[in-house]
């Protein structure tokens, strides 16, 4: 019999449409206002703050839909934002600078909706608003840095042992030295390639008794790699404290890093903290000072009281500053002889001399570390815009058991995970790299929602324009391939929901207005074919089937060829472009699926394996 | 049924006219793009615009008049979309940090007698990311027709795949010259358009390939050209309801989609046509003039050796 789908056909595609409509569903549940607040610094959110919040919203009468903690995050939704707006204020003050109060909207679908895996699609910062950064970090400056770094090494060895040199200057990403006599330049060689394994050195071919040092290739990739890991770890940092629920940092290339801060509203203030600099400072405890009077309120002059990060003990320190971070070409943590922690810090010449003679006659001495950094306080400044304050912490207290030079240890750290901690934030707070932003884009949450709806209104009417000229035109076979149409629109939102990378931008919107036009042409195909067959004198039966087989290929080449543009597309474009191909491609799958399969489906169901004196096309 | 055509429509009658046709828009685009080249974007060129919006509509004449007074007076100002709404661009500085230029910029225009200005859109682009992307978009463009160049090919026949390559050449090329003739601005969404472009007017060439290869190998005439008319009209009707249905949502694009998507829509409009015609005109002609043949396309049946024989276990 032609014309008949087995059951497991028709079970088969009612299985993947039905996925569909379920994973489509969430976008129709919309979204609530919510606020997330996390700890600081990877800290535990405890049941005690969820208390304190619940507290606080029900004193100043602010209603919310619901407060629980879920992935170590207090998550508490409400019914509108002028509700959420006021309890983060409300929030933040209860909370202080330890927790994290950030904005957010949560997807509203029901729970059993979550629980099998059904979100509603993500939108890209243009539909959402907020702010898109691309940063570059100038590699110039950390190589040179490395390059004033291997001048200073150079000459301290050679001094030390005592090899006389002519002179030592720059050249090219390396440096050159220049000796009087050959033994000497010999001597050199042989000492300098022990000592400095990683640099290549070698005899000039045109110069007389000089030695050129490079860096590798390698070494240069580590330089690099180097500083944009240091620069994504501090901007990471400063992003955290930024409050922005789902923030985005990530490296792109060798020199560049993608913030995205999806519904930041205050984008100046959001580029001032991400421009500004923490620094770090060595100071000499004041032994002579009593923490405890100090920390009242009698500080002795020339000094000043800090607390411990961690203890939030307090600590009185002189305010003459011995050295500041930018000093710091490099710190890590590792396991010393006896396998306690520790953390090892490398400075610059210049910093190493200043470090060496202050240490000089301070030996068994404490030396405390001061960490400067930026934090939202909770506060608003009279004109609106969220007050920032500079934050002087105490991050380590170590006594000074030598002369210290250009590399140096801190040793009694409690657990290798403090110790690691303590090397990641001396590496925050050193001189990198400079970054710079080389593109921003950033959209308000009012042309957001504007582009949500434009998008809309385009893809309804582009649709209902369709709908209607194909039941004008083929009538009956017209519904089917509308049937099809809506299907495919269903398809693609679910899919779209259902990858984790795929988000709807407004050319993404555009993509599957697109695709509505174009999906009807595998129809158009087919039905066309089908009128051939009947004008060529087959009867109803054999010209659907002849109809859909001979189509079939024509289909299958046309929208693969329209695929490999898309893959184009999306591996050479960027945020929305991206969208737009991602669209463009899962468009072109799901309409291949609901134009040949779904439709015949249905012609089958309809007017498959039985008598039928004329078609409806 | 309102696109029937049951006469064959001689169409290679015309491959004379469509050949100078082309090369005048063609020639015309080249000159355009020689001459006064493309109006770049943002995207392309780097540089800082932003959009702001008012209460109620804007004097763009005073708005001019206090950034000249701030130091902006490079800036460019107009309305976008609607009259409460304006658009400022800069060209690269060398003197302001881009970080902070846009703020300063908002604090200029934020009060002005047309209400509060408030933030839509800033977008900034650094000088280097906007070469490296003009570089790129151009390689996206080759790379996809040397993709598709290989695939049809594979599919089809290499005359076919230069057929229809130098169609899509064709019809990016005027395009692309449109943009340049008319003036109108030259940014990513153009070039994702330019691309889908390419996919749409690929997608009508395969079409009328796949009946011409089919006609080849079913109908009885020696005539080439006679074949290809005929594949033409047979597949006429579907090209027709295919890019009129395009057109609708196109349409429906350029008036309600707003003015962020309007070059997207412009481009998509324009190409479909474009795409329509060199899909008969171009790609088939080029086919033709190649010297397509029936035996290029029937698959040739390679004897084996011995299979005429019996087996021997």
């Amino acid at each position: 019999m032609l014309n008949k789908y087995p059951l497991w056909k028709y079970l088969l595609i009612l299985v993947i449409v039905s996925a569909g409509f379920l994973y489509a569903l969430p976008n129709m549940y919309g979204e609530d206002p919510a606020l997330q607040i996390s700890a600081t610094r990877g800290g535990d959110v405890e049941i005690s703050q969820l208390e304190q919040v619940k507290q606080a919203l029900e004193q100043n009468q602010i209603p919310f839909q619901s407060i629980k903690i879920e992935n170590n995050q207090i998550q508490v939704r409400f019914k509108d934002t002028e509700d959420q707006l006021e309890a983060r204020d409300v929030s933040m003050q209860v909370l202080g600078t330890d927790f994290i109060v950030a904005l957010n909207i949560m997807p509203a679908q029901p729970k059993w909706l979550e629980d099998v895996g059904g979100n509603p699609m993500k939108l890209g910062l243009d539909l959402r608003g907020g702010v898109h950064f691309l940063m570059e970090v100038d590699m110039s400056v950390a190589l040179q840095k490395k390059q004033e770094e291997m001048l200073a090494d150079f000459r301290a060895e050679l001094r030390e042992q005592r090899i006389r040199y002519h002179r030592l200057t720059e050249y090219g990403n390396g440096v050159k030295v220049t000796f009087r006599k050959e033994d000497e330049m010999a001597a050199a060689l042989d000492h300098l390639s022990d000592t400095f394994a990683e640099l290549t050195i070698d005899e000039s071919r045109s110069e007389d008794n000089t030695l050129l040092a490079t860096m590798s290739e390698a070494r240069v990739k580590e330089v690099k790699e180097y500083a944009l890991q240091q620069n994504i770890t501090i901007i990471r940092n400063r992003v955290n404290q930024l409050g922005v629920a789902e923030p985005l940092v990530m490296r792109q290339g060798a020199e560049r890093i993608v913030v995205e801060l999806p519904g930041v509203q205050d984008t100046a203030r959001a580029k001032e903290i991400l421009g500004a600099t923490a620094t770090l400072e060595f100071r000499k405890v004041d032994e002579d000072a009593d923490a405890a009077s100090a920390a009242t309120g009698r500080v002795p002059p020339g000094s000043e009281v800090f607390y411990d990060r961690r203890t939030g003990q307090p600590v009185v320190l002189k305010k003459d500053v011995i050295l500041t971070g930018n000093h710091i070409t490099g710190a890590n943590s590792s396991f010393d002889e006896y396998q306690r922690p520790q953390v090892n810090i490398d400075l610059d010449g210049q910093g190493g001399n200043k470090m060496s003679h202050f240490t000089k006659d301070n030996i068994g001495k404490p030396m405390a570390t001061l960490f400067v950094e930026y934090k939202a306080t909770g506060r608003k400044k009279p004109d609106g815009s969220l007050e920032f304050e500079a934050i002087k912490e105490v991050i380590n207290v170590a006594t000074i058991q030598a002369r210290l030079a250009r590399s140096f240890r801190i040793t009694g750290i409690d657990s290798p995970n403090e110790a690691q901690n303590l090397a990641l934030l001396l590496r925050a707070g050193a001189l990198i790299a400079p970054i710079q932003i080389v593109e921003e884009r950033t959209v308000g949450p009012s042309l957001g929602q504007e582009n949500i709806d434009l998008g809309m209104t385009a893809i309804i009417w582009g649709f209902c324009l369709v709908l209607a000229f194909m039941i004008l035109y083929y009538r009956g076979f017209g519904v089917v391939a509308n049937i099809a149409l809506a299907l495919n629109l269903v398809l693609i939102v679910g899919v779209m929901s259902l990858i984790p990378g795929a988000t709807l931008t407004l050319p993404g919107m555009a993509g599957i207005v697109l695709t509505v036009g174009m999906a009807v042409d595998a129809n158009v195909l087919i039905f066309e074919r089908i009128r051939e067959e009947i004008i060529d004198g087959r009867g109803p039966q054999q010209a659907i089937h002849q109809g859909y087989d001979s189509a079939f290929s024509t289909i299958a080449d046309a929208n693969i060829t329209t695929f490999i543009a898309a893959v184009i597309l999306f591996a050479v474009g960027t945020g929305p472009i991206k969208g737009f191909a991602v669209t463009l491609a899962i468009g072109i799958i799901t309409s291949m699926f609901t134009a040949i399969v779904v439709t015949r489906a249905v012609v089958n169901a309809s007017v498959g394996g039985r008598k039928v004196n004329k078609l409806s096309i | 049924m309102w696109f029937r055509f049951k006469n064959t429509i001689n169409f290679m009658s015309q491959a004379k006219l469509a050949i100078f046709f082309s090369a005048v828009m063609i020639l015309g685009s080249i000159a355009s793009l020689s001459i006064n080249g493309l109006k770049f974007g943002l995207d392309f060129t780097g540089g800082t615009l932003i959009e702001v919006g008012y209460d109620k509509a804007a004097d763009l004449t005073e708005i001019r008049g206090q950034l000249d007074a701030n130091g902006f007076g490079d800036a460019v100002v107009q309305h976008f979309g609607t009259s409460s709404d304006v658009l400022i661009r800069l060209a690269p500085r060398n003197d302001v940090k881009p970080e902070t230029l846009s703020n300063q910029v908002l604090e200029v225009v934020s009060t002005t007698s047309s209400g509060e200005a408030e933030m839509r859109r800033i977008e900034f682009v650094g000088p280097s990311v906007g070469e490296e992307l003009k570089e790129q978009g151009g390689l996206a463009m080759l790379v996809a027709l040397i993709c598709i160049l290989i695939y049809v090919a594979f599919r089809f026949e290499w005359r076919f795949a230069l057929g229809s390559v130098l169609a899509l050449a064709h019809d990016v090329t005027i395009t692309v010259g449109l943009f340049s003739i008319l003036g109108i601005e030259f940014d990513l969404t153009v070039l994702a358009a330019v691309l889908a472009v390419i996919g749409y007017s690929l997608n009508d060439t395969i079409v009328v390939f796949d009946r011409i290869r089919e006609n080849f190998r079913k109908l009885r005439i020696d005539d080439v050209s006679e074949i290809i008319n005929e594949s033409l009209t047979q597949t006429l009707s579907r090209t027709t309801i295919t890019s009129l249905t395009t057109v609708l949502v196109l349409l429906a694009l350029f008036f309600k989609g707003g003015a962020l998507i309007h070059g997207f829509a412009t481009a998509l409009l324009f190409g479909v046509f474009i795409g329509t015609y060199s899909s008969i005109f171009v790609a088939s002609v080029a086919a033709l003039k190649l010297g397509i043949s029936r035996e290029d396309m029937i698959p040739t049946v390679i004897e084996k050796e011995g299979a005429d024989q019996d087996a021997l276990m």
